[in-house]
């Protein structure tokens, strides 16, 4: 589902987010990825989801070469890939409903269809009874799980988190984890950015640790 | 292999509206983009005035112009023909010449001057008096002063009459003065000019009106964009109600540019009749020229459209989701 094919990334500044990677996640698997900051994580999130492009390499996603996508094509790459960041980016002016139901808004779906998805996805997270309040009036936990929904409503193949858990404490990590182990259970390929080794050692998943973008360790595919 | 196939799936990945939902999109799209003017109407009033008032400005001096125009169509007395007689006609004939001229429809007046007339008035005038005692014949001709009646008393219509008296046997030359109309044609003509050159002037000030406008809105909505362009909005969609929006900017801009005209116009009315009145014409202000207002409607929202599609254009590539 996704493949780095020695993928390097430079940045404007100089900075190296990515010196060379190779690994290939199939469909339907679930991995962390790891490192400390700087070490590579948020790009190689970025490059799937083309908010940056590789300067060297290639990326595929979803048996597409990322490469060849001209800037048309990004957004309706982007729908294929769901995407949860740490700070949630949700529209604070805009309703649970309203921030939910946007992916289904910009790829044109009908209102009912709408309605009907986005109950669905705010079903899945439990935040059915929320669906009229402002993002402001959740806790971090409730927000990170409107952003979960958000990034799910589309049904997208492929879900990346960065640093998903960063600002929660370990009861809500540990249960916002649990939905992307529901996710990955209904075929989801799910890529999650973290740094809490803790977290990852206790679902002993498939890990891949960067250190100065590279990979220093991969565990491999685990059940 | 693999390769191709994947090409093979990038081109059927872009997926499109049916027609009937699209076009239910943009009338949402649209009345939400007129919501979001309504939720500040005083900052949208404002940059709707200031729209109006430069379109009302080029619209009003052109109705002016206009109904001036009409006006050099129906200027009494404004031009003269001079019909100059053959050398060799006596004055009997010559007065037989004007009786005829004289009982056309399309002539109010004719006036003869005879050649001594002529004489004793090129006398006086010119100073020459002397040079033309050494010639033995008088060498002017008669000349019958031509008013075109109302009719003829537009200068195409002049300049007809004018070449049909000419026809006339009698007559050696026509000269038709339609001095008067000429430079006022020639006058609304270069107003007319300068009002194009001041429409052009303010068309582009709109265009950055509402350029600057819309500018704006994209930085406040900045992390909305963000957002949008995050979950897979296109540009288009992104686009979109900042055109509108840019749209009902120009068409409140033209509606108000239109009270403005109308209002402009009611109040010069009175003193123009009293101008009318001292030049005892009956003219008076014409307020609704269906060309201008449809050119107003029309025009203004394109050029809301316009100037919003140029802030857009510039904008909105320079934001990019992190």
């Amino acid at each position: 589902m996704i493949r780095f094919d020695s993928v390097a990334k430079r940045y404007p500044t100089g900075r190296e987010g990515l010196a060379g990677v190779s690994f290939e996640l199939a469909a339907g698997e679930l991995a962390f990825v790891t490192g400390h900051s700087g070490a590579g994580k948020s790009t190689m999130l970025k490059l799937i989801g083309l908010l940056e492009r590789a300067t060297r390499g290639q990326v595929w996603v979803n048996g597409r070469n990322l490469n060849k996508l001209n800037a048309r094509d990004v957004p309706y790459h982007r729908r294929e890939v769901g995407m949860i960041f740490q700070d949630h980016r949700l529209l604070h002016d805009r309703t649970v409903f309203d921030n939910v139901a946007l992916p289904l808004v910009v790829s044109g779906l009908g209102h009912q269809e709408i309605q009907r998805r986005v109950r669905a996805a705010l079903d899945k997270v439990s935040l059915l009874g929320k669906e009229r309040s402002f993002p402001i009036g959740l806790s971090g936990g409730e927000q990170q799980r409107v952003g979960i929904a958000r990034a799910l409503v589309s049904k997208p193949p492929v879900l990346l988190a960065d640093e998903p858990t960063g600002n929660l404490d370990p009861e809500l990590s540990r249960e916002i984890m649990q939905l992307f182990l529901q996710f990955n259970q209904v075929g989801v390929t799910v890529l999650i950015a973290t740094h809490d080794v803790a977290l990852i050692e206790r679902f002993g998943r498939r890990t891949i640790q960067l250190r100065d973008g590279r990979i220093s360790h991969d565990t491999g595919a685990r059940a | 292999m693999k390769r191709s196939r994947q090409r093979n799936r990038e081109h059927a990945f872009r997926r499109h509206l049916n027609p009937l939902n699209w076009l239910l999109r943009h009338a949402q799209m649209s009345l939400s983009s007129l919501g979001r003017l309504a939720q500040n109407p005083l900052s949208t009033g404002m940059t709707a005035a200031v729209i109006g008032i430069a379109i009302a400005l080029p619209a009003g001096l052109y109705l002016l112009v206009d109904n001036m125009r009409t006006l050099t169509g129906s200027w009494d007395g404004g031009s003269s023909i001079s019909l100059f007689l053959q050398q060799s006609l006596s004055d009997a004939q010559a007065d037989q010449v004007r009786d005829v001229i004289a009982l056309r429809d399309d002539v109010a007046e004719a006036r003869l001057i005879s050649r001594q007339e002529a004489l004793a008035e090129f006398r006086l005038r010119s100073g020459f008096g002397e040079a033309l005692d050494l010639l033995e014949h008088n060498p002017l001709p008669a000349v019958i002063l031509v008013k075109p009646a109302r009719v003829a008393s537009a200068p195409a219509a002049t300049g007809r009459l004018a070449d049909t008296l000419g026809r006339y046997r009698e007559i050696d030359m026509v000269r038709v003065d339609l001095q008067w109309v000429r430079r006022l044609e020639a006058i609304s003509r270069t107003l007319e000019r300068g009002i194009l050159v001041l429409a052009g002037m303010l068309a582009a000030a709109v265009l950055l009106i509402v350029g600057n406008t819309i500018r704006l809105e994209i930085q406040h909505r900045q992390p909305e964009i963000e957002v949008i362009k995050l979950v897979g909005g296109t540009d288009g969609f992104i686009r979109r109600p900042f055109l509108y929006e840019g749209l009902w900017y120009g068409l409140l801009g033209g509606l108000i540019a239109l009270l403005l005209v109308m209002l402009g116009l009611a109040l010069m009315q009175g003193p123009v009749q009293r101008l009318a009145g001292l030049y005892q014409s009956g003219f008076s202000l014409e307020m609704f020229r269906s060309g201008v207002f449809t050119a107003i409607l029309l025009g203004s929202p394109l050029l809301g459209l316009a100037g919003a599609w140029l802030a857009v254009g510039r904008h909105l590539a320079r934001i990019q989701p992190e």
